[in-house]
């Protein structure tokens, strides 16, 4: 259904969208581009002029850039493999007959609607916290020594709270790959005597494994940009500054906007990278 | 899997699924809970579950203390205001993509969707810089502008699917009935996606609710919505347990309650249709 | 008035060539029906016509006026679709209303033309409900009564009656008709069924591959169909074709001879063959014949109290004066 009237009227109404988008993508990444190459501090002088790779070699050797790097990928790896594993499992028990079935979705999905600094404070304050929180309680009621959770263990803390946000939404898109099994698949494997890890391991999971990428690739996304968790935890101290975190204090933090727009620019870089893989699965979705 | 089991093996079933959701929903549950005890209650120890003397002093105090009126309203103003506005920019585009599909429209979609990866933390001087300029700082209408951008290829990836449901013909009937295009889209195309637009509505309005980069770095106090409020008891009011209990409660009802209307809508939105 | 005229028009999907140029004009008050196999460009032609698709080149006329740049909102049709394409969310008052209130017509103007239009089309009883409570047929009249009340000059038709079972359709064919006659408008009727064509045409446009094959009343092109093509597509049973020296001996590459022009008998006659299947009609009954040497089978209609059996030897004898003969093109020979 087309005809040449129709085609314009359609260019017409996708140019607010298209053109606000463009203007969205475009002007603010040609302006850290740019910073990137200054040398610019805006409280101590402003742009002092061209930098040339200055700000990019200054970016990679400074002493916080590699341990950011490896917080962010602890940070991003451990989430990952904690919210597919259990997703997985988790995705299958719900599939599974029960009573209160809907109020247990419910329960388990609640997670991923608290805001992001409510949960942060939240498990800091109330449950993490080293005199009160309901963790020491239950070690000094177990008679071990109350750890002080967010500058002993603040990965696996920051970890425990991020994966706590993320498991609902895996659980429910594997939940949804699960449902959209043929059964009669799963019960034909049963006639032909295959027992239940064998069923698990050669029939649900290669059907769960687009779905699992697509989680994968999505929370990877997400889980690179994390900001709020960590700002209102530790503030990037204790070994969880990731590299969103560094960029985010040398912009405004040290006010050093040449540097941190070069980190910036490798944050774009990196995202990037795991975003060509996702548009490949999705593209290839769209023909179908 | 519609298969019968016996209702011993569901009974099982039963107890290890509630109790694996009750206690991914504890800290939730536990928040709620301690925002009805006093101060004191709150440190107990041992903790108190629900034999404590419940009281709503907590919320009186912290709407007193801290306004919470005015960033329930920025909340609800920023987030609304974003999904609205990113509606109704949505609706041509997708009528486009959807209807008149070119060679061109799988590329503009995915590249839609390219823009929504752009890490906030790399352009976020530029922003900042630019909100300066145009006194966007701290105002509402600032923040409803990134926050619709930012949702802007989620919203047209949604009513796109959505769209895409609809025959064609339909549209071409309202044409042949002397249907102008402002016409066929209003009296037509809205009224037959209405379930479409309403869940694409609920999962942005959520989103942009609990959007968190954007609305901590670009506001101060006017139009800081509840992310900002609940991050100021980061220290040290944070140590008042029912307090901050009261307040989280306050910020995340609304939300969980929209949430359990858009679950399903979420897998497909969070997806790009990719899983259905 | 609707008199529509295609005059060289040609469309075009990419490199291929969908509808080469093709002229044709529809009189005013004329049922036109566009009949052809799946493909051959039938239902692109009345979207042309309805201004859904451009045309890649040629001009259309509607009444004399150059429509050939005119929106679909413009035309003054009305358009019936295989899907019906109702408004699911509006009630069968709405549906019918709505190209009157898209005219901006007055909401009294309105009512009167559509309880008008539900009364001829028996659907005042269902005015509140929603299309979805509807049976097919039910659908389909709202589709015609919204396509009624614009009182567009001419009406088109996309294969209307696909999406009903046997007994409605014929029904339904019969409405249509009778609208026709009461509405003396012009109808563009696109079908691949060429028994609806012969029962509801003023006039049958035969289409393949784009190409017009014949056009002509119903009856002209059962009893002069122009080619191959057009003998073999039109009636039902279709004509027996048969090629090689029976053909020959008549100075033709093939000679085509309806069933209803060969009289079979056990006795005597010019050909021989073996009963095969036999459809019993009770008025008629239809005999598919084989191992006659002509073509795979012969079929022949007899009195609905003949009775062959299966395995029977026949003979059979074909009319000579209304015996078609066509050339190696295929076409008739005069």
């Amino acid at each position: 259904m087309a005809t040449k009237a129709s085609r314009s009227a359609a260019r017409v109404m996708m140019a607010p969208a298209v053109i606000l988008l463009l203007g969205w993508m475009l002007v603010p990444l040609t302006m850290t581009l740019w910073f990137s190459f200054r040398k610019y501090l805006p409280l101590r002088g402003g742009d002092l002029g061209w930098a040339g790779f200055d700000n990019y070699t200054r970016f990679v050797t400074s002493s916080a850039f590699w341990p950011s790097i490896q917080a962010t990928l602890i940070i991003v790896g451990a989430v990952l493999l904690i919210t597919v594993c259990l997703g997985v499992v988790l995705a299958m028990l719900l599939d599974q007959p029960m009573w209160g079935q809907g109020v247990v979705r419910i329960l388990v999905i609640a997670p991923f609607f608290v805001m992001p600094t409510v949960s942060a404070l939240v498990w800091k304050n109330i449950f993490m916290d080293p005199t009160n929180g309901l963790f020491a309680h239950l070690w000094k009621f177990f008679g071990a020594d109350p750890v002080s959770w967010l500058s002993q263990a603040s990965l696996p803390s920051i970890i425990l709270i991020v994966s706590w946000q993320w498991l609902p939404f895996a659980t429910l898109i594997l939940l949804t790959a699960i449902q959209s099994l043929d059964s009669e698949q799963l019960e034909a494997a049963e006639m032909d005597g295959a027992p239940h890890l064998k069923r698990f391991w050669f029939i649900i999971l290669p059907h769960l494994a687009r779905a699992i990428t697509i989680v994968v690739l999505i929370q990877t996304i997400f889980l690179l940009s994390i900001f709020a968790e960590i700002f209102v935890t530790t503030g990037g101290a204790f070994g969880s500054k990731t590299l969103t975190y560094l960029i985010f204090q040398r912009v405004l933090e040290s006010q050093n906007v040449g540097l941190g727009s070069a980190g910036g620019v490798y944050a774009i870089i990196l995202a990037n990278i795991v975003a060509i893989f996702l548009m490949r699965i999705v593209g290839k979705n769209l023909d179908a | 899997m519609a298969r019968s089991v016996t209702s011993q093996r569901k009974a099982i079933n039963t107890a290890v699924a509630w109790a694996v959701g009750l206690l991914i929903f504890f800290p939730i549950l536990w928040t709620i809970l301690t925002s009805f005890k006093t101060e004191a209650q709150a440190i107990n120890d041992p903790p108190l579950f629900l034999f404590f003397d419940w009281t709503l002093e907590n919320y009186t105090v912290v709407q007193e203390r801290s306004n919470y009126m005015r960033f329930l309203w920025n909340s609800v103003f920023i987030a609304g205001g974003s999904t609205i506005l990113g509606v109704m920019i949505a609706i041509p585009a997708a009528w486009s993509m959807a209807f008149v599909p070119s060679k061109r429209t799988k590329d503009i979609l995915l590249w839609m969707l390219s823009t929504k990866m752009l890490p906030a933390v790399g352009v976020l001087y530029p922003i900042y810089l630019i909100f300066i300029q145009f006194g966007l700082l701290d105002s509402r209408l600032g923040l409803v502008i990134v926050l619709m951008l930012i949702n802007l290829p989620i919203i047209v990836w949604m009513l796109y699917t959505y769209f895409r449901e609809i025959p064609g013909e339909i549209l071409e009937a309202a044409r042949m009935d002397g249907a102008t295009l402002r016409e066929e889209i209003l009296y037509v195309l809205t009224p037959m996606a209405i379930p479409g637009i309403a869940s694409t509505l609920l999962l942005n309005f959520i989103l942009a609710w609990n959007e968190a980069f954007w609305t901590l770095n670009l506001t101060a106090a006017k139009a800081a919505p509840l992310t900002a409020f609940i991050a100021s008891y980061s220290s040290p009011e944070g140590l008042f347990y029912a307090k901050l209990s009261a307040a989280s409660t306050m910020a995340i009802a609304p939300i969980l309650v929209l949430g359990w209307f858009s679950q399903k809508q979420l897998v497909r939105g969070l997806t790009f249709g990719a899983v259905k | 008035m609707g008199r529509i005229t295609l005059d060289k028009v040609t469309k075009s999907f990419g490199d291929v060539e969908v509808i080469p140029p093709l002229d044709l004009t529809i009189e005013d008050g004329e049922f036109t029906v566009f009949v052809g196999p799946s493909g051959c460009g039938k239902s692109t032609l009345l979207r042309l016509i309805a201004g859904l698709e451009d045309i890649s080149s040629g001009q259309i006329r509607i009444d004399g006026n150059d429509a050939t740049h005119v929106p679909p909102s413009k035309r003054g049709l009305a358009m019936v679709f295989q899907s019906y394409a109702l408004y699911p969310h509006m009630s069968v008052r709405k549906n019918i209303a709505f190209p009157l209130r898209m005219a901006k017509l007055d909401k009294a103007e309105q009512d009167r033309r559509v309880d008008q239009a539900a009364a001829v089309l028996n659907l005042a009883d269902y005015l509140d409900r929603k299309p979805g409570q509807l049976s097919g047929g039910q659908r389909q009249r709202v589709a015609i009564g919204r396509a009624i009340v614009r009182e567009p000059s001419a009406f088109l038709f996309d294969e209307p009656l696909s999406n009903l079972d046997a007994a409605l359709r014929v029904g339904m064919r019969m409405e249509i008709s009778e609208l026709h006659k009461k509405l003396a408008t012009t109808m563009v009727y696109v079908t691949h069924d060429q028994v609806e064509a012969m029962t509801m045409a003023d006039k049958i446009v035969v289409l393949r591959a784009g190409h017009i094959e014949q056009v002509g009343s119903p009856l002209e092109l059962y009893h002069n169909p122009r080619n191959l093509f057009v003998a073999g597509f039109i009636g039902s049973p279709t004509m027996n074709l048969i090629s090689g020296p029976e053909a020959a001996k008549r100075d033709a590459t093939t000679i085509g001879i309806r069933p209803e022009h060969i009289t079979v008998s056990d006795k005597k006659g010019e050909w021989k063959g073996v009963v095969g299947v036999s459809e019993h009609l009770g008025s008629d009954t239809f005999f598919h014949i084989h191992d006659t040497g002509l073509a795979e089978t012969i079929t022949v209609r007899a009195g609905g109290e003949v009775g062959f059996r299966h395995g029977d030897t026949v003979h059979l004898t074909p009319r000579e004066d209304v015996m078609h003969r066509f050339d190696a093109q295929g076409l008739r020979i005069a």
